[in-house]
């Protein structure tokens, strides 16, 4: 279809502002522009069809099944969206005085109050604007704590092959060096391995637990106390909280930091990549070090600190605030047991697929899962030549949205499937019967799904030229 | 029966059934027992309409001010209905990152039109999918400026002080070596420029307008950086350059800049949105998320996440950023904004707020709030404060009047299109009462 530009004729335009009324000044000539500015020249009418005929090819939760693992593809619940469109929370300057802002400091306050009690930590800072933010954030908290003391060897951060990639990246834009440490055979940390790794250079380790196998590591109490014998500090990745918020505790497990995804757990939208949110939180110990803009309930009301030995600031202000509303909302609608069934439930779901799946399927690490399970078609694709995108790619053509693909990356051939807690049994079943039909499919029929999908809006596009003659914007003729 | 969760109590238990467990508790056997939470201490849910009713009183403790004469890097400007009702669409509130192009053309393609845009509005090559915010782009393309041997950056005191505490904080975690150039009358300093470059020197970043209005010499500056092989990075004000000479005219190599005036809200700080454009030579240090333009197989224009080789996915330690979720909607609330708007549209946004400005500044001058600074201003600008700022402040609030910020030497007053000749009459008259 049209690119707005294509669209745009020469004098169309919306009358939206009237003319100003306070004299004619205009800047000297000198600064003013010279080049034309481009932008499209379309009336109202047509924008809005243009963007209706975008939205038609877009896929989105609510068009149907998003089962894309560690991104907790829940619904998102329409009464977040009105709270957060309040003029309340949305007409108000950052910089306003406090008094005028006390409602927006009370969403910040009580969103890490039961954030912490979630997560069994004593502080949470709603700064980071999303996962990897929050990953970088927290580990400058790690960071900061070992300056402190002076400690200055602590370079290492400890990172297992199973992680998400934004872990050492992380680490490295937060000064670190990476320390990879191989998965054992269950698809857990290798406690020699870690044993091994850890020492006096060890500033801490990046852990998800349920991992990105979507399996919970048994031994999480032995690998955090390693980690702190050793004189690091321990991480916690929130990607996979859904699957045990309400029953297990990252601080309980022995992390001392974490963050979260608001935009995952706590059913806020993810808006095609963004806003999300990644508040990060800590145990008492490392608050000093926490960003700046602190909320503090005071007797005169609540006020803004700066943390004593602050890291400074890693966005303006207090972060994406109005998402923070849509958590907020989301929390106190499901309350302590709606909190314990929606990870239930996911576990559930997750479980239940996955065992429907097994009667063709090889899963990766056969064992109870957590939110998400991980299977690899390396046979199939043996057998076949039909390849985990090729699976992925077939389920388009039936409106489903695929699971991760290629990752985690010990596992070859894999497909990462997270149904989360609000599908129903039909819809899981549905899309089971629809996999296993693909199975099918590709022992009789592999071309089929080698070109497929056969029914999207466009066929697999060609990335390598993508890649090697970039085009990146639009060229205007004149 | 929870809340969101479809399934009932029967098919739970035949679900159960199926995978030999005989409760929701059993899939957890593997947590040990000392890690288990037996009690969550947070409150019952709620119905839907009690929790609406709650937050409407949150929001009731905050003040709406019916004028608002307060910039400071976030404004309040008219945000035209189409804008919300376009981004409010579910598909594209709902969608995750567009990693499987054929069911998300939809996406792709408003990020490739928010790309192009970005260019044309900044004159430069290519631009990524937005990063977090203004001040985390003033960061990131300060980093973009760094080589092998060059670990130094000079930045500029004139710049907003939020994105200054930001780029203090991401230099620090990276070991560059930050040099802060004190200005002269609110104007960044060739002369601090002389003395704080050496040959480690990667870039400088400015902005213009400046955090206290001004429009900066940034062509000199330019040129200045390139001579000694530096690079410059210039934060700028979206709808400031319907106006104003672009980065590209003026030979800036990375452009950054907060977009929250390009159709978002106030919203207590965001989400906003962080713009980088640079030239076609940096594109491969660029961070984030990148969409291009290719073909399917059967030769139909399509887009396509790209340039993927520079990020955390791939490279993981090695990538140019950690970056992975960016601000995917407020980049199409910019897109829908400045389609809506047109080239007239924003034109006339600047412009009207140029002239409001200009004319609250002479109001203001008549009744002892002098400018400060000289110099060309575009919509905002520093005065003296003949009384107590906060008193002001306080009186004005009563008449639900934000006033301009309280800054170190003076206060900073701003008026977009939104503050006309009536609002501004009914400020001056206000102030005349108060005090």
């Amino acid at each position: 279809m049209k690119l707005l530009f294509e669209e745009s004729k020469k004098g169309r335009g919306n009358a939206f502002l009237p003319a100003a009324d306070t004299g004619s000044y205009v800047p000297d000539e000198k600064y003013l522009r010279k080049s034309a500015l481009h932008l499209p020249e379309m009336a109202e009418v047509d924008i809005d069809r243009h963007y209706t005929q975008l939205a038609k090819q877009t896929h989105g939760v609510n068009d149907g099944f998003y089962p894309l693992g560690s991104c907790t593809m829940k619904y998102n619940p329409r009464i977040d969206e009105e709270t957060a469109s309040l003029p309340g929370f949305t007409q108000i300057h950052p910089l306003q005085p406090l008094s005028s802002v006390q409602g927006c400091m009370e969403v910040l306050y009580r969103s890490e109050k039961l954030l912490c009690e979630i997560t069994g930590m004593d502080a949470m800072m709603f700064a980071p604007a999303a996962g990897a933010h929050g990953e970088y954030t927290g580990l400058l908290l790690i960071r900061k704590y070992h300056q402190e003391r002076k400690d200055f060897e602590r370079v290492n951060i400890i990172v297992p092959d199973s992680a998400h990639g934004t872990n050492p990246a992380s680490a490295v834009m937060a000064g670190f060096k990476v320390v990879n440490i191989p998965s054992n055979d269950k698809g857990g940390v290798d406690l020699d391995a870690l044993r091994n790794a850890v020492g006096k250079d060890t500033a801490g380790l990046m852990l998800t637990n349920p991992n990105t196998l979507g399996l919970f590591d048994p031994n999480i109490l032995e690998i955090t106390k390693i980690v702190h014998e050793a004189g690091g500090l321990c991480y916690y990745d929130g990607a996979n909280l859904n699957a045990i918020m309400g029953r297990v505790r990252p601080g309980d497990m022995g992390f001392d930091c974490v963050h979260l995804n608001l935009h995952k757990t706590f059913a806020t939208p993810h808006g095609g990549g963004g806003p999300g949110s990644g508040p990060v939180g800590c145990k008492a110990f490392l608050q000093r070090y926490l960003p700046c803009h602190k909320v503090e309930k005071k007797e005169e009301g609540y006020v803004f600190t700066d943390p004593e030995m602050s890291m400074g600031q890693v966005r303006s202000y207090y972060g994406n605030f109005l998402v923070v509303v849509k958590a907020l909302t989301y929390i106190l609608t499901l309350g302590k047991e709606g909190i314990r069934e929606a990870s239930g439930k996911a576990v559930l779901n997750a479980n239940y697929m996955m065992h429907r799946l097994k009667e063709k399927y090889e899963v990766a690490y056969d064992q109870t899962c957590m939110h998400e399970f991980v299977l690899s078609l390396e046979g199939l694709k043996k057998q076949t030549g039909v390849s985990a995108m090729d699976i992925a790619k077939g389920s388009l053509d039936f409106g489903i949205h695929p699971p991760t693909m290629y990752f985690p990356l010990i596992v070859h051939e894999a497909l990462m499937f997270e149904p989360t807690e609000t599908e129903s049994k039909e819809v899981i079943d549905e899309a089971v019967k629809i996999y296993l039909d693909l199975y099918d499919k590709a022992l009789s029929d592999p071309e089929y799904l080698h070109s497929a999908p056969h029914h999207c809006p466009i066929g697999r596009p060609d990335e390598t030229k993508a890649a090697r003659e970039p085009v990146l914007k639009y060229e205007f003729n004149d | 029966m929870g809340r969101y969760i479809p399934e009932t109590k029967a098919q739970q238990e035949e679900m159960l059934k199926q995978i030999g467990a005989r409760s929701l508790d059993d899939l957890y056997d593997m947590v040990p027992e000392k890690a288990r939470l037996n009690d969550l201490h947070i409150p019952e849910g709620k119905s839907e309409m009690e929790v609406y009713e709650e937050l409407c009183d949150i929001a009731d403790k905050n003040t709406v001010f019916k004028s608002v004469f307060r910039g400071a890097g976030v404004y309040k400007r008219y945000i035209p209905a189409i804008v919300k009702t376009i981004t409010s669409k579910e598909e594209f509130l709902t969608a995750y990152t567009p990693y499987q192009a054929e069911i998300s053309q939809g996406v792709l393609q408003s990020i490739f039109e928010y790309q192009s845009q970005m260019c044309e509005l900044t004159g430069l090559d290519v631009s990524n999918a937005s990063v977090y915010d203004g001040a985390v782009a003033a960061a990131e393309g300060i980093f973009m400026t760094l080589e092998r041997k060059k670990n130094e950056v000079l930045v500029s005191d004139t710049i907003d002080p939020e994105t200054m505490q930001v780029i203090k904080t991401y230099c620090e975690s990276r070991d560059v070596k930050l040099v802060v150039l004190k200005n002269r009358d609110h104007k960044t300093d060739l002369e601090e420029i002389e003395k704080a470059i050496t040959e480690n020197t990667a870039g400088l970043y400015v902005e213009s307008p400046n955090f206290y209005g001004l429009i900066e010499d940034v062509e000199a500056l330019a040129k200045r950086m390139h001579e000694s092989g530096g690079r410059i990075v210039m934060g700028f004000d979206p709808i400031a350059l319907a106006l104003y000479k672009t980065p590209g005219e003026m030979d800036v190599d990375i452009a950054v800049g907060e977009g929250q005036q390009l159709g978002m809200p106030m919203g207590f700080g965001g989400p906003y949105l962080g713009i980088m454009t640079c030239k076609k030579e940096l594109m491969r240090k660029l961070p984030g998320r990148i969409v291009g333009q290719t073909e399917d197989h059967d030769g139909r224009r399509a887009y396509v996440l790209t340039l993927q080789a520079r990020e955390q996915h791939i490279r993981r330690e090695k990538a140019s950023s950690n970056i992975c979720s960016n601000e995917a909607l407020c980049a199409m609330t910019a897109s829908v904004y400045l389609a809506a708007m047109g080239p007239r549209g924003l034109y006339d946004a600047a412009l009207n707020s140029y002239r409001n400005a200009h004319y609250l500044a002479e109001e203001l001058g008549k009744i002892g709030f002098t400018r400060k600074d000289e110099g060309e201003f575009f919509d905002e600008f520093l005065s003296v404060s003949p009384v107590d700022p906060d008193l002001l402040e306080e009186k004005l609030a009563q008449r639900k009047i934000l006033s301009g910020l309280k800054v170190e030497d003076g206060i900073l007053w701003c008026a977009t299109e939104l503050n006309n000749k009536a609002k501004i009459d009914e400020l001056i008259k206000a102030i005349g009462e108060v005090l």
